[in-house]
């Protein structure tokens, strides 16, 4: 158990964390996450009594880390990879932190054996690859066979069998009553990963919270609904009777509805009563990557710009054209969608530019990357999300598509259409 | 067509069945079967020893350090011995030519002192040690007393075998008494392992290897260089004070050899270094506890 009250740490007058108060549990991977220079690091540090808070406590099992008896045999941390004398062998590195704390030489070629380095026991560590030093890192972690863990970023430079791996390791150490704090910018991870989430941004705590809840709350889910183009009333008689039960309808632009608030088979159970046939009914749901984008969005403190290359470039011959940009590349917000409310917002969702019998299998994934999602496995509509997704949106999300013509600045308006008109003609074809 | 898929909640369960039932039975905490010790500094010595004989810059430094010594010594020794006339040893003993080898073999040590400590922060290890072993203190008192036997050891050895082939080798010189012998070789090697140790602390509060290499290389060599630029009649007292107080006036205190008849004699020097030592290496303890790791 990993118990901070208003924690707070400033470097001259920089604040990195401000007032952070949370709780990490035993029995669970909890998910510590915040864009770069959040102080995602600073808190670990204060956790393991490198860094001294400028004020509040973290405690670790009711001690500070500097009060802990024996600290290594009840808390492992993988600090940062590198944080090793690279002229060393990694089995004497860790075989000197072994008799540090008073742990048998001979668990040092067990944990050697664990992450896989034991055939480069031998080897001086400079040598060693980004993934192969955090091995390292998490071997000399497990070293004490601790019941707090902590990890910052333990999956950089893994390859994805590495990735795999950390993450069983990290259930399989949660499951075993230990408590798990795993730090990360990357939200995918942890969606996967972790069972409880902390957020912090620009230093302060945003969200505190189970991945459910996180998703529930975070997350803007609607379904789909399309009736015949050609019956026009079909579409009114559906709206009234879905309005009616309890949901929430708007009309979008190409004649769609998004519905919100009801779950797909008691979609499908209205459409039927009322007696209107449908051409569409299928889930969107925004992924978790992008409800910690929105939420973080305006405590990033490292944004991106475009590469200029002022006075270096040459003229254009008259008449060239001018390279594409690559979507997304320095444009303010590209990565965040607007809110819900926010007019303008469309969920990503890519053109469908598979043939039609193949497009519902691609259907629910663009919306989400990973394999985010529902907690419970069961229909994310079940939980109906609380806010309404205003506005038929004549939007374009982050369309992977090289859409954006190069003078526009913003990514919202005019290349809207033409992605989302593809995927229209694709569906009346049908 | 009206039942899209779901890819998430296929690819999802593996995962989803654990955490509840773990969380809710959050209860009894993991315990480990391997046995809890309690540690001390015994541990920590232990830990710094693997450090110090693990990396290759202990085997430069001393390898350079014990080669300086006796082979600069042993050549002093043969290079006097073959152009000695009759009575020009009368009044020296041969102990006198293991100085220069040490002269230049003490910045090994000071280079090994300022890498036990500085490395580990320019690494980034002193942050996985210091997650190891909170106690801070500890760590630096193993450090220090790990890099002192090693100097201290490979120092004696060296001075002593030096010594002993250089008194073997000038026969004509005078027989050096007891308390000469003891301060020839432990009374200099001891001067000569808190030097090094006073730079071990350096590296310690300065944490960065080049730096403190810098400021112990100048605070060996700057006193001596500046007092012998120093013309002025005005300066003569200061100039004099470097003279006399510079490592390397000190070091030659030991064999009996100082550059004046006044400042330190006898056994003076090792006193004043052990001074030195007392108040560095609190300043290091005290720094330490102090500041962010």
């Amino acid at each position: 158990m990993i118990e901070a009250v208003g924690l707070t740490k400033r470097y001259g007058d920089k604040t990195a964390v401000y007032n952070l108060s949370f709780q990490v549990r035993p029995g669970a991977v909890t998910g510590f996450l915040g864009p770069n220079g959040s102080g995602k690091s600073t808190t670990m540090r204060m956790i393991l009594g490198l860094d001294n808070p400028t004020s509040g406590t973290v405690t670790i099992g009711g001690y500070p880390y500097r009060k802990l008896p024996n600290a290594a045999r009840q808390v492992g941390a993988l600090l940062d990879a590198k944080a090793v004398h690279g002229g060393r062998h990694a089995r004497n590195h860790l075989l000197s932190l072994a008799q540090l704390s008073g742990i048998p030489a001979r668990r040092v070629d067990e944990v050697l054996g664990v992450v896989g380095l034991q055939d480069v026991a031998r080897k001086r560590s400079k040598g060693f690859s980004l993934g192969m030093g955090q091995r390292l890192g998490i071997a000399a972690a497990l070293l004490g066979d601790p019941q707090v863990l902590l990890f910052d970023e333990p999956v950089n430079g893994l390859d994805p069998e590495g990735i795999l791996w950390v993450r069983n390791l990290m259930k399989s150490l949660a499951a075993e009553g230990r408590t798990v704090f795993v730090s990360s910018h990357l939200m995918s991870e942890m969606a996967v990963t972790a069972d409880h989430l902390i957020v912090i941004g620009r230093g302060q705590l945003l969200s505190d919270m189970s991945v459910t809840d996180f998703i529930s709350a975070n997350s803007a889910d609607f379904a789909r609904v399309r009736t015949p183009h050609t019956e026009p009333q079909l579409r009114e008689k559906l709206a009234s009777a879905l309005t009616e039960a309890g949901g929430h309808v708007l009309p979008e632009q190409d004649g769609a509805l998004r519905v919100t608030g009801l779950a797909l088979p008691r979609i499908s159970d209205i459409a039927h009563e009322s007696d209107v046939r449908l051409w569409e009914l299928s889930p969107h749901q925004a992924s978790l990557e992008e409800a910690y984008m929105r939420m973080t969005q305006g405590a990033v403190d490292y944004r991106s710009t475009i590469d200029q290359k002022a006075g270096l470039q040459q003229q254009l011959a008259p008449g060239a054209q001018p390279p594409m940009p690559v979507p997304g590349q320095g444009q303010p917000g590209w990565y965040a969608p607007p809110p819900p409310q926010h007019p303008g917002y469309a969920p990503p969702q890519q053109p469908v530019q598979a043939p039609p019998g193949a497009s519902y299998g691609a259907y629910g994934a663009p919306g989400a990357p990973a394999p985010a999602p529902g907690p419970n496995g069961a229909n994310p509509y079940a939980q109906a999300p609380a806010q309404a997704p205003a506005q038929p949106a004549p939007a374009s999300p982050p369309a992977p598509a090289p859409v954006a013509a190069p003078a526009e600045p913003a990514p919202a308006a005019p290349a809207a259409p033409a992605p989302d008109a593809a995927p229209t003609k694709s569906e009346d074809a049908r | 067509m009206s039942t899209p898929q779901h890819p998430s909640p296929q690819a999802a369960p593996a995962w989803q069945g654990a955490p509840g039932p773990a969380y809710a039975a959050a209860g009894p905490a993991y315990t480990s079967p391997i046995p809890i010790v309690r540690t001390h500094l015994g541990h920590a010595i232990a830990s710094e020893w693997t450090k110090i004989r693990s990396v290759r810059s202990t085997m430069w430094t001393l390898g350079v350090f014990v080669l300086l010594v006796i082979g600069i010594g042993l050549l002093a020794g043969a290079v006097v011995a073959a152009n000695a006339t009759e009575g020009d040893l009368a009044g020296d003993t041969a102990l006198s030519f293991g100085f220069f080898g040490l002269l230049l073999g003490s910045m090994c040590v000071i280079t090994l002192g300022v890498l036990t400590t500085a490395s580990e922060y320019g690494t980034g290890m002193i942050r996985t040690t210091m997650v190891a072993c909170p106690s801070r203190g500890r760590v630096l008192a193993a450090k220090a007393v790990v890099f002192f036997a090693v100097a201290f050891v490979v120092t004696l050895v060296s001075s002593g075998f030096v010594a002993m082939v250089d008194v073997g080798m000038l026969g004509d010189a005078r027989q050096p008494t007891g308390s000469e012998w003891l301060k020839a070789t432990f009374g200099v090697s001891l001067y000569i392992a808190l030097l090094g140790l006073i730079s071990l602390a350096v590296g310690s509060i300065i944490r960065h290897s080049a730096g403190a290499i810098t400021i112990m290389i100048g605070v060996l060599l700057a006193p001596l260089v500046i007092a012998i630029f120093m013309f002025s009649s005005s300066l003569e007292d200061l100039r004099q004070a470097l003279f006399e107080y510079s490592i390397p006036n000190q070091l030659s205190v030991f064999y009996s050899s100082s550059l004046s008849d006044s400042g330190p004699s006898g056994w003076d020097p090792l006193w004043i270094a052990l001074g030195v030592t007392a108040v560095v290496l609190g300043g290091a303890f005290a720094l330490l506890e102090k500041r962010d790791v």
